[in-house]
């Protein structure tokens, strides 16, 4: 048997030798990803340059006039308060999300009844469609309907309705707020599985040999979960910087561009207006930023991870 | 019994299937033609979720039943809301596939002129039947003498305002000018019921507001050579009265507004006023029994229309248009023609537009007459909507720069951001650099 084998091994067609030769496998399982990624996001990003270089409108293909575009980003001071709402936005809750989130994995992390119950509502907010959700949260911030004012207003907490949407500072703290109640289970349940890869021993060990609390979560706890945090907190913050949806269906990025972040400012102009090149360069604006946050985190993590 | 086994089954089963088959073949072959679901055109056509619920009603369950019928067709209708408009035509000119025929507002049709089929042919015979159009349908709609957009019908835009609140303060009659409005306002509002204006990002109420508060005070985004003129005193002394009104007169909340949060706390009761289309009394009128007044008597007979007051330089306004174009992509484009002529002929349009009770007021001067207008003596001032108002742009021409800048809602944030807290110096001067960059300097 071993000897036919052998013999249809010399004869076999080229195609099998090719797949036996561990380079091209690799290659070929490679392939369906690489040509999704190509398609869905090589492709569209290098069009948004292409974009981005030319005077291109709806159904005017354009011409191209170089870094126009990004000059005239650099005298709209709608942009520079999109930058500063971008990270605002950003660094705001994702500190909060991280405390929150953290806070919530250590109780989850313990022992107590009903715990399987309790993990999976704890993932609600993140599951419902942020659209979904987002139009709630809308309501409940309505300026004439909301059901805040109308609670704090029973409970002799206000005597005027708190301008929730129509204030700037307000309409920030509210998009605020949403991004994080919406991002929290996100946190909890990645730092949750973070925590359970830390073996108990340790923490127990640490107890014998008199470790408080607070000392056995800073100096065991926290920097094996190091490793995972700056994960989460690298993904989150890529979403965040991105965000759309909850801006959108909240503010439409009012009151007077109050609440604008890069998403929304490039659709309002590219796809609302039709100024597709202008859209594209406030897009691609946002690509420097991230990219130094990313290969920064990226680096920290090595770092990290090499200790 | 006899036991039918699976395979026996299948035969006749299959058997039975063929005949069937072949009987279908034989009958298409003998008649000739393709089965008529391969032959029929199919129109897309996408309009607004309509303020006037019973206008898509009456499209959907009757006039385009109706047009399949005579005209041969199939009709795909689709609302969607409002601001969406945009991005959706945006996105099917871009992929060059999409609605055949889709409503715009105001001005747009410039935006997106290269990309629309000539629709002169559809817009002139109406125009030559009903008595012509007015001004403002051919601004928005046309340029160089084609039409790019087919005009449907304006939205007039008038303040709704609760009259007895107003008599209650003082003004037996609405009033005339700014100062008098504010002055209403203020002892309005100190009893709990002030003004309400939508001054969000959307693409009715707030700019039929803002621009006309512009221009009665003399400011215009161009002059009348087409050079942008906006930083003027006139403009900055029209932001200041905003600011100043606002704290004053104005619900607070109106900045987060859109085009139906005012309806939303007017009918509610707590606006005495709101600069709006017929959308509120209509609604009034159809639901008298869900809205009354706190004293328990129907809301709609204390609503009453008035245009916006005057200011130093008169009295202005812009009313919301409405039209409907066809991008050149679409494959049906004389079956979509078919249908906007079906729409347009008078026995279908007239009932559309008695059904939305002068909530419409239609583009051509024939319908101005109509004994409509006589039924609701509260409707009547809409009547004749089409022959007042600028378009946007004023002094100069609706044209794409103009849009752009409604688009961007410049003049609007304008104000809103005045209202934040900019200084009414500054902000006109930010705009006016702004709308440097759309018109060239």
């Amino acid at each position: 048997m071993a000897i036919i084998a052998a013999g249809t091994v010399v004869g076999a067609p080229p195609r099998r030798r090719l797949l036996e030769d561990e380079r091209w496998l690799a290659m070929m399982l490679l392939l369906p990803t690489a040509v999704l990624l190509g398609l869905f996001i090589a492709y569209p990003f290098m069009r948004g340059i292409v974009l981005a270089v030319t005077d291109a409108r709806v159904g005017i293909a354009g011409e191209f006039v170089g870094l126009g575009n990004f000059e005239r980003l650099a005298s709209d001071p709608i942009f520079y308060q999109v930058v500063w709402n971008t990270v605002l936005y950003t660094a705001v809750t994702t500190v909060f999300k991280l405390a929150l989130g953290l806070w919530l994995a250590l109780l989850l992390n313990r022992s107590f009844r009903g715990k399987a119950y309790v993990r999976a509502f704890i993932l609600l907010p993140f599951i419902i469609p942020t659209v979904l959700s987002t139009f709630a949260w809308k309501w409940m911030f309505d300026p004439t309907f909301s059901v805040l004012n109308w609670t704090m207003y029973q409970l002799s907490i206000i005597n005027r309705p708190i301008n929730w949407l129509g204030d700037g500072d307000l309409a920030m703290l509210s998009i605020i707020i949403v991004n994080i109640w919406r991002g929290v289970p996100f946190f909890a349940i990645s730092l949750l599985a973070g925590l359970q890869t830390i073996s108990p021993d340790l923490n127990e060990a640490a107890a014998i040999d008199g470790a408080k609390p607070l000392q056995r979560f800073w100096y065991i706890t926290w920097p094996l979960l190091l490793p995972v945090t700056m994960v989460v907190v690298l993904f989150s913050v890529i979403q965040t910087f991105a965000d759309f949806q909850i801006v959108y269906v909240m503010t439409g990025g009012g009151p007077a561009n109050a609440t604008h972040l890069f998403a929304t400012y490039a659709y309002q102009l590219g796809v609302g207006t039709g100024l597709l090149s202008q859209g594209a360069a406030i897009s691609l604006a946002m690509f420097p930023i991230l990219f130094l946050i990313v290969v920064v985190q990226l680096l920290y993590i090595r770092r990290v991870e090499i200790r | 019994m006899a036991r039918i086994h699976r395979r026996n089954f299948l035969k006749l089963s299959g058997a039975g299937a063929l005949t069937a088959k072949a009987g279908g073949m034989a009958a298409i072959l003998a008649s000739g033609r393709a089965p008529a679901y391969a032959q029929t055109t199919t129109v897309h056509l996408l309009r607004w979720n309509d303020f006037v619920p019973a206008c898509d009603q009456l499209m959907r369950q009757k006039l385009f039943p109706e047009a399949e019928k005579a005209l041969g067709i199939k009709v795909n209708f689709e609302t969607v809301n409002g601001n969406d408009l945009q991005p959706r035509i945006t996105s099917a000119i871009q992929s060059g596939a999409g609605p055949d025929i889709i409503m715009l507002f105001n001005n747009h049709p410039h935006l997106y002129q290269a990309s629309l089929v000539d629709l002169s042919d559809v817009a002139d015979a109406v125009g030559k039947d009903q008595n012509g159009f007015y001004g403002i349908s051919k601004g928005n709609c046309s340029a160089d003498g084609k039409w790019m957009g087919m005009p449907m019908a304006i939205i007039g835009a008038m303040n709704a305002y609760r009259s007895s609140a107003f008599a209650e303060v003082g003004y037996k009659e609405f009033p005339k000018t700014w100062d008098e409005y504010r002055d209403a306002g203020k002892k309005l509002k100190a009893k709990g019921m002030p003004i309400g204006q939508a001054l969000g990002q959307s693409f009715g109420d707030p700019p039929t507001f803002a621009y006309p508060l512009m221009w009665s005070y003399g400011g215009a985004e161009v002059d009348d050579n087409g050079k942008v003129a906006l930083n003027s005193k006139e403009t900055v002394e029209a932001v200041k009265y905003m600011i100043a009104a606002w704290k004053d007169a104005y619900d607070e909340g109106g900045l987060a507004w859109d085009d139906a949060n005012n309806n939303r706390a007017f009918l509610s009761g707590t606006v005495c006023s709101t600069l709006n289309g017929g959308s509120i009394y209509v609604e009034s009128v159809r639901k008298a029994e869900q809205y009354q007044t706190a004293d328990g008597k129907p809301m709609k007979d204390d609503i009453r229309h008035a245009p916006l007051p005057a200011g130093p330089k008169g009295q202005f306004g812009f009313h919301t248009f409405t039209s409907h174009v066809m991008p050149s992509y679409s494959k049906n484009q004389s079956a979509a023609k078919e249908l906007l002529k079906f729409m347009h002929a008078k026995q279908n349009y007239e009932q559309w537009f008695t059904t939305a009770k002068g909530y419409y007021t239609p583009g051509t001067a024939s319908w101005e007459a109509h004994k409509m207008w006589d039924e609701n003596p509260v409707m009547k001032p809409f009547a004749i909507a089409g022959k007042l108002g600028q378009t946007p742009g004023y002094k100069g021409p609706p044209n794409a720069k103009a849009a752009e800048v409604l688009s961007k809602y410049l003049i609007v944030n304008m104000f809103a951001q005045a209202i934040k807290g900019t200084s009414a110096e500054e902000v006109v001067k930010q705009t006016d650099a702004e709308l440097k960059k759309i018109y060239g300097a």
